[in-house]
């Protein structure tokens, strides 16, 4: 407190001369960089810590998980814990799940709502707005609504799994790829998203394709598409990241270890193996890699993408 | 109309998977599941009888679901203002001419994109009473070790310490959209006229991230009212109930013990509160001054 003034003269003196665009706004007084870096470095620090001892503990076996105080090196390193989480479980089952999920759903999500987008973006058809309204108010409606019916929808749903043709007899899409991927085809919110960025199409480029004789397909494949290429990455890595981490679904339609995601198996190994924090810990780290990985790829994506959708 | 229609049935077309999954799967799920509040509708019983408002009946007299409205209240009440106020802070942070902005930046946002599952392993890890991180570090402060997530009265705080952290990263990221969004003219006119910093966070930084805050806060209330997956994890909604919150809950009375009609009564009570608290904040905020 006592040295502010003087750094306050301090900076008043450098200003006339050294403007700095970004200086940020909005403090009591000039902050030091000094201070700015200390906050930041510590924060950061806090905020890893529980990453760092996630890893740090997956490297160290059983017995040095357990000693007090705690070690932030492991003294013992291994890697026993990953060798034997991976033989103890079906982890590469769970893996080979998650992603055949995650991915199909993103891609056909990211086609099917681009469409549907571009129908309410660009296309004039009665009841257009209408419709898109409704698909908004949707947005509305909490999740935590739709787990129970979507559930016994899920169970009736006819000709899948031993159902007959009224949807009744079996367990239809539950306990299946089918029920964790074809309801999550449509996103609202991934609608919204490239709806706003399409609208800034110029008209122009769309009737240019049509005179040349291209039918709205070939528009949305030849001009839309190549346009909202920026749009979709966002849509597309956000919706890898939300349905890689879902956990609520699967723990409710799915019952067979076989058919297990990634989050789902962690979970359910846990309920069976309380202490093995030494696998879990493994276990851990490897179900955030693939998003964490994914996330260092396409960073850049998402900050594009809370640029758009939180200023709307 | 129906000659337009006809003449655009291409675009019907375009659109009929967005039809069918959003028919199927939102509209008639959300009518199905009022219908399924007015039944008594238990999954392993054959009769399921209409019972009117029945359910709705039980629910006022449940001791249990008014616990979980309350802890699912102080979650919220617990998460938000701290995950705005903190991404606020580390916005404004990194909103200046530091190096490193980037990779701070990234550091702060890493725990959203982890798995929930993870984040509320190595929580619960970090918060053991017997080997925890946290209780070793608190104990060379001297305060006495904790059990952090078995007692009652500090498991709430604890998951809402470990959601803060998750969800951070987010609210950062919106803030310094929407700081960057602020013409910096604004700041060089009003220093001009005299204005202290204090003054302009006060009058300019604050009103202009509004549409920052008030995204946040519909965003942020909505999803805290549904936390789950970090509940089912850390605490099993215990230790007596204390983490129980009402989409846990309705997670046990469904799956659990399979009384749909009674899970669907309190998803819809749950989605009356929701709405209300929307619609609380979109009139707050449409009555808000315009700069």
């Amino acid at each position: 407190m006592s040295v502010a003034p003087a750094r306050e003269r301090e900076a008043a003196s450098r200003a006339p001369t050294r403007r700095r665009p970004r200086r940020g706004p909005g403090y009591p007084r000039p902050l030091t960089k000094a201070f700015v870096y200390t906050l930041l470095i510590a924060g950061s620090i806090v905020f890893m810590a529980p990453f760092a001892w996630m890893v740090s503990a997956s490297l160290k076996p059983l017995e040095d998980i357990f000693t007090f105080p705690p070690t932030w090196i492991p003294q013992h390193p291994t890697i026993s814990n990953y060798t034997n989480f991976l033989q103890s479980q079906n982890v590469a089952r769970w893996f080979f799940n998650s992603a055949f999920v995650t991915l199909s759903i993103v891609f056909v999500q990211t086609i099917l709502c681009a469409m549907a987008a571009y129908c309410f973006a660009k296309r004039t058809f009665p009841l257009r707005d209408t419709i898109f309204l409704i698909g908004l108010g949707t947005m509305a409606i909490p999740a935590a609504v739709l787990l129970v019916p979507n559930y016994l929808v899920l169970k009736h749903i006819p000709m899948f799994g031993g159902n007959d043709i009224m949807g009744n007899g079996g367990h239809g899409w539950l306990d299946s790829y089918w029920g964790l991927i074809v309801p999550n085809f449509i996103n609202m919110f991934s609608i919204f998203m490239m709806r706003q960025y399409m609208r800034s199409i110029p008209d122009e480029l769309i009737d240019a394709a049509k005179v040349d004789g291209a039918g709205h397909l070939r528009v949305f494949a030849k001009v839309i598409v190549p346009l909202s290429k920026p749009v979709l990455a966002v849509t597309a890595i956000f919706a890898f990241n939300f349905y890689w981490n879902n956990f609520q679904t699967p723990l409710i339609i799915i019952s067979s270890p076989d058919h297990y995601t990634v989050p789902l198996g962690l979970a359910q190994f846990v309920i069976k193996n309380r202490t093995a924090w030494d696998l879990v810990m493994a276990g851990s780290v490897l179900a955030t890699l693939p998003v964490l990985i994914a996330f260092l790829l396409f960073q850049r994506y998402i900050v594009r993408g809370i640029a758009i959708s939180g200023l709307k | 109309m129906l000659f337009e229609m006809r003449k655009e049935w291409s675009a019907y077309a375009m659109l009929s998977p967005f039809f069918l999954l959003i028919g199927i799967f939102t509209l008639f799920a959300v009518g199905f599941s009022l219908y399924l509040s007015f039944h008594q509708w238990d999954i392993l019983n054959p009769q399921k009888p209409y019972v009117g408002l029945d359910n709705y009946r039980e629910l006022r007299s449940d001791a249990y679901f008014r616990q979980a409205v309350r802890n699912t209240a102080y979650f919220t009440l617990g998460t938000v203002p701290l995950s705005v106020a903190f991404g606020l802070g580390i916005a404004l942070l990194l909103n200046q001419a530091i190096r490193g902005r980037a990779i701070f930046r990234t550091l702060f946002y890493l725990p959203v994109v982890t798995p929930l599952v993870v984040s509320g392993l190595v929580w619960k890890w970090v918060l053991n009473g017997d080997f925890g991180l946290l209780n070793y570090y608190i104990g060379k402060i001297g305060i006495s070790p904790q059990l952090w997530l078995s007692d009652p009265t500090l498991a709430m705080p604890s998951v809402i310490a470990m959601s803060v952290w998750a969800t951070v990263g987010f609210t950062m990221l919106v803030y310094l959209a929407g700081l960057q969004s602020i013409p910096q003219e604004y700041y060089e006119a009003s220093s001009v006229d005299g204005a202290s910093a204090r003054q302009q966070f006060r009058y300019i930084t604050l009103p202009l991230l509004a549409p920052s805050t008030f995204f946040l806060g519909v965003y942020l209330i909505i999803s805290s009212f549904q936390v789950f997956d970090q509940i089912f994890v850390m605490t099993d909604g215990g230790p007596l109930r204390a983490t129980t919150t009402v989409v846990y809950y309705i997670w046990q009375a469904g799956f659990h013990d399979f009384t749909m009609g009674y899970a669907s009564a309190m998803a819809y009570a749950l989605f009356a509160i929701i709405f209300v608290f929307t619609v609380i904040q979109v009139v707050m905020y449409s009555r808000r001054t315009e700069y």
